[in-house]
């Protein structure tokens, strides 16, 4: 057994086995931090891949954007735990047995007689000064310039969207006044009164 | 390389029906269920990979970078939503939001 494939089976296990345990676990936090795992996982298979670039865009954008997005949601929302643990495996035996009939048809479809190393060969591995950043840059600024202006244009919309859905309305907004402050005099916000030091009492009655 | 590409497929194939399983079995949190399909997107994109790799065609990079922009704007407004369903019912569970139910 060659090491690549040691290296593919052993990021393949941590790949399934942390997406099992984030799709059963019951804390919300916990499900975000398995799902962190497989992310990782899955970046280090697109480096087997010679995905360099997408694997770190995977980690940086994916686990430092929106998996801490969905951390500091999880953490502000203070979900109960009760309503969590309710009504968990209604669909459980329906989704295993529907998840187990795609998993075993995919098996026959995708097998090795399919594409197996015999039908698609393994491409030769590039040399080490072969930088995959340059090759999509150059296919993403040349023949894909619509479409990534396109994306540029959607991120938009959805930073103005996601603001425009939790913005709090004009009511419970704090906000400046400048005509009601400018208005405002001296004696409607001070007022002078003449209070007895109460710890000269207490002086007093300690003399005393 | 002995690594083929059937066996990316087939652990592409798995990870995405496990996502698939997630979503069938958390019917009481939707955050949950944004997560099994940031999940089986990420199947997906392993799809690409595998292909863009095996293929020597670049153009499979390019759609998982589409792919990873939309999926970062639409888990962008779907937590928005669910502030704001937090915010409207106080619990984010998938049974109390059937308004929109006959």
């Amino acid at each position: 057994m060659e090491f690549e494939q040691i290296l593919f089976y052993i990021f393949s296990f941590w790949f399934v086995a942390s997406s099992l345990a984030m799709i059963f676990s019951r804390n919300a936090a916990k499900a975000v931090l398995f799902l962190i795992l497989a992310f990782f996982s899955a970046a280090s298979i697109w480096i087997l891949l010679e995905a360099e670039f997408l694997a770190i865009i995977l980690i940086l954008v994916y686990v430092g954007a929106v998996m801490v997005l969905f951390l500091f949601v999880i953490k502000m929302l203070n979900i109960d735990k009760s309503t969590l643990r309710a009504k968990f495996a209604g669909y459980l035996p329906l989704g295993l047995v529907v998840a187990a009939v795609i998993v075993a048809e995919m098996i026959l479809v995708l097998g090795s007689h399919q594409f197996g190393l015999e039908v698609v060969a393994a491409p030769a591995r590039h040399s080490a000064d072969y930088s995959n950043i340059t090759v999509l840059a150059t296919q993403l600024y040349t023949t894909y310039v619509y479409p990534f202006e396109l994306a540029a244009v959607l991120l938009l919309i959805a930073i103005i969207a996601a603001i425009t859905l939790v913005h709090q309305s004009q009511i419970k907004r704090k906000q400046q006044s400048i005509s009601e402050q400018v208005k405002v005099r001296a004696k409607d916000r001070l007022r002078l009164i003449s209070i007895t030091s109460p710890n000269k009492k207490t002086k007093e009655v300690d003399g005393g | 390389m002995v690594v083929s590409l059937s066996d990316y497929l087939i652990l592409s194939s798995i990870v995405f029906c496990i996502g698939l399983v997630g979503i069938f079995v958390n019917r009481t949190n939707i955050i949950t269920l944004l997560m099994c399909v940031e999940l089986i997107l990420v199947a997906v994109n392993t799809n690409f990979i595998a292909f863009s790799y095996f293929l020597e065609n670049e153009s499979g990079q390019i759609f998982v970078f589409f792919i990873l922009t939309v999926a970062a704007a639409e888990v962008a407004i779907g937590l928005a939503i669910l502030t704001l369903l937090f915010r409207n019912k106080g619990s984010i569970s998938v049974d109390v939001t059937n308004s929109l139910k006959g």
